[in-house]
């Protein structure tokens, strides 16, 4: 079906047709770039902002705004003096916290998550439906116990244990229905929809029973679950393009399973885990909400050191907490610099395949 | 050299691989949501030590709904305007339309149960719309975080599809734009929190000359309700519409060259392009992507805490945020019940979105 929108021997015409294809014409140009600029402006604003803030004083923040460093007002390195010079001791320990935390959890998570998603791919699980739903019923049971009846846990966990297992045992066999794989899947992966303001308040009470409230690795235990269910859907697919043929062919020279992972497998999969691992790392070194439930001082990471800064009496103080904000995202563009050279183009189209 | 011990854990393997993970979902997931469901159904007080909790039914629930606390999380119920009941009839007589509908097909009885789930949610939420937003009168934290999740999430998905479309054209500097338009992932939300409250101050900010000029010199975001989610989902977009951009962008680019030449050579016109070869391609990621932002939009606490602490009142809090307030205050079952109440009103709208939308769309095209 032939259709000219336009005329073409009119001004307009000509300039909205395009001199040949895959070009632009003069007006889609126009168009386009203007539509690039004016994001670009919209996204780079608010960093120069940032940046122009975190080298005023006080006074030129207040008065009004000032907008060129060197034209309007003086820049001064009070703020980054403050933070970096003065007052290293107390920057320096929520900065290198929120550094381990993130780094551990985000090993932890990749190496767990990963682990997991090649299991699914390649073995077959057949976990027996009643099983599970044991399993469920001795978890509400031992809950009940402690929440309401004031059981010790570890006593209600041990027995808890011992009926699930004796009933596992003896009941088990009967058990006819079974899931597979593809829900085991979906019910690692379906964790995110999860919001983590639904869990953190028994999360908390495990914590203040195990007395790790406010530690290094109570956060770094809750944040690799929160990030368990993306590695394991990422990583899923990534595998599953892994050919099988070099398994097999490692298998038969007598290579365990465990070699056949970390040696043949992983190291084919690590541009899509070095995408999963950055992705990962940025949320773990973001994150907001369990830090501010699980942490108040020891294990301060830097996204509550933030909100903390500010809630003094003397309100925000604008200029420390832009230099916060450039120093926080220094760490994530050297990660992306380092894991970028292992990131392959097109590596988000095959991982979020509708 | 194969010792006992690496033979056996070669014969472990099958349960070492997924086990690690299991046990963690398990332990602080799955058992945390059981505890969970039974603080919200209990009333918890702190005492020496430990708390005391005591069994109280649906209670904390009733108190959420129809109680004291409707206000805060429904939102002011006053009288309804004929608007409002016109809304609601007409958004029940859509859904028993849409329910007769499935009943003339193949029937299944868990499909039939999910939509009526869902139909019963939608209802419940359009009925909360009309009794508040279309009767002139607050709502509460239900509507807030629907208010982020849809206008948001529809917002960013608009903007991001079309910067996509524009980066996929034969431009230059395409790194550059690209490098540019993925900065806001990498800065904390609290960051882009303060951020956008510098921005946006009337008296201090950067377009303060511009507000003074259109009169509006002493005017406070923060005081106006919808001034200030509004502005609390420019902050949003801001960060998130990056990661649209760049899924998207990615699905443009494996769009088949020839398919779309062969359009043009056929004399088609740029939309009937995009609508006819490029979009039915890049529908299953944009479906995806968006379940995934729409997950992620329920979840938002962080900036309406750094940029209003909620205000004006309870204008712009989330229900997360709602919960932690509940939690500080501290009534532990009444912020574990408006997290069930948040995980449910997900859950549906989530898996309603998936079965019917990413479904439907997989096998209509398998």
């Amino acid at each position: 079906m032939q259709s000219t929108p336009l005329p073409k021997n009119t001004v307009l015409g000509r300039f909205f047709e395009p001199p040949g294809i895959g070009k632009m014409s003069p007006g889609g140009k126009v168009i386009v770039y203007g539509v690039l600029f004016s994001w670009s402006a919209f996204v780079l604003f608010p960093l120069y902002w940032v940046v122009v803030t975190s080298l005023k004083l006080p006074i030129d923040v207040n008065a009004g705004p000032v907008y060129l460093p060197w034209v309007d007002f003086t820049p001064n390195l009070h703020a980054w003096r403050e933070l970096l010079v003065t007052g290293l001791g107390k920057t320096m320990k929520p900065y290198f916290n929120s550094i381990v935390i993130a780094l551990l959890s985000t090993s932890l998570c990749a190496l767990i998550g990963s682990m997991a998603a090649y299991a699914l791919v390649r073995i077959e699980y057949k976990p027996k439906f009643g099983t599970i739903l044991l399993f469920v019923l001795a978890m509400v049971a031992m809950a009940m116990a402690v929440g309401v009846a004031g059981v010790d846990w570890r006593l209600a966990a041990a027995v808890a244990g011992a009926i699930f297992v004796l009933l596992a045992r003896t009941l088990g066999r009967r058990f006819k229905r079974s899931v597979a794989n593809g829900d085991i899947l979906f019910w690692m992966i379906s964790q995110r929809i999860l919001p983590p303001v639904v869990t953190i308040i028994p999360v908390y009470m495990m914590f203040q029973n195990l007395r790790m409230l406010d530690t290094h690795a109570a956060l770094i235990l809750s944040y690799t679950v929160v990030n368990l269910p993306i590695v394991i859907w990422l990583m899923y697919d990534f595998f599953a393009a892994v050919p099988i043929e070099l398994e097999e062919s490692a298998q038969l020279d007598g290579a365990s399973r465990l070699t056949i992972f970390f040696e043949i497998v992983l190291p084919l999969a690590r541009a899509g885990l070095a995408a999963t691992t950055l992705l990962v790392l940025i949320l773990a070194w973001n994150e907001y909400v369990l830090a501010l439930f699980l942490s108040t001082s020891k294990a301060q990471t830097m996204p509550i050191l933030v909100a903390a800064m500010n809630a003094g009496e003397k309100g925000v103080l604008w200029w420390t907490m832009c230099v916060v904000i450039i120093i926080m995202i220094i760490p994530v563009i050297l990660m992306a610099l380092v894991l970028q050279r292992f990131i392959a183009k097109g590596v988000l189209t095959g991982a979020v395949k509708g | 050299m194969p010792s006992v011990f690496s033979e056996w854990l070669d014969r472990q393997s099958r349960h070492l691989f997924i086990m690690p993970a299991v046990i963690m979902i398990l332990v602080f997931s799955i058992f945390p949501l059981i505890a969970s469901a039974i603080l919200a159904l209990s009333r918890v007080r702190l005492r020496a030590g430990g708390y005391k909790v005591t069994f109280v039914g649906f209670a904390n629930f009733k108190k959420q709904i129809f109680g004291s606390e409707q206000f805060h999380f429904l939102g002011t119920f006053g009288s309804i305007s004929l608007l409002a009941w016109a809304f609601t009839i007409a958004v029940g007589a859509l859904l028993i339309w849409w329910l007769l509908r499935y009943l003339r097909g193949p029937v299944w009885w868990l499909g039939l149960i999910g939509r009526l789930i869902a139909a019963a949610v939608l209802f419940g939420i359009a009925f909360m719309f009309a009794a508040t937003l279309l009767s002139g009168t607050q709502i509460g934290t239900l509507g807030v975080t629907l208010f982020y999740v849809f206008v948001g999430c529809t917002a960013q998905f608009a903007i991001g599809l079309g910067l996509a479309v524009v980066c996929a054209q034969p431009i230059r500097g395409r790194t550059f734009f690209r490098v540019v338009f993925f900065l806001p992932l990498m800065i904390t939300p609290i960051g882009i929190g303060y951020a956008f409250r510098m921005l946006a101050d009337t008296t201090k900010g950067p377009f303060a000359p511009l507000w003074q000029m259109v009169g509006l010199g002493d005017y406070a975001w923060v005081t106006s309700p919808w001034a200030a989610r509004f502005f609390i989902i420019v902050a949003d977009s801001w960060q998130w519409i990056p990661f649209i951009f760049v899924v998207l962008l990615a699905a443009l680019e494996n769009v088949p060259r020839d398919m779309v030449e062969a359009g043009h050579v056929d004399g088609a016109s740029h939309s009937q392009i995009f609508r006819e070869i490029t979009w039915p391609q890049i529908a299953p990621v944009a479906a995806t992507v968006i379940l995934i932002r729409v997950i992620e939009a329920f979840k938002l606490v962080d900036l309406p805490n750094i940029m209003t602490a909620g205000g004006p009142g309870i204008a712009t809090e989330s229900m997360t945020l709602h919960a932690f307030f509940a939690w500080r205050a501290p009534d532990l079952g009444q912020s574990a019940a408006i997290s069930y109440l948040l995980l449910f009103v997900t859950v549906v709208l989530c898996v309603s979105f998936f079965n019917l939308v990413i479904l439907k769309h997989r096998s209509a095209q398998g």
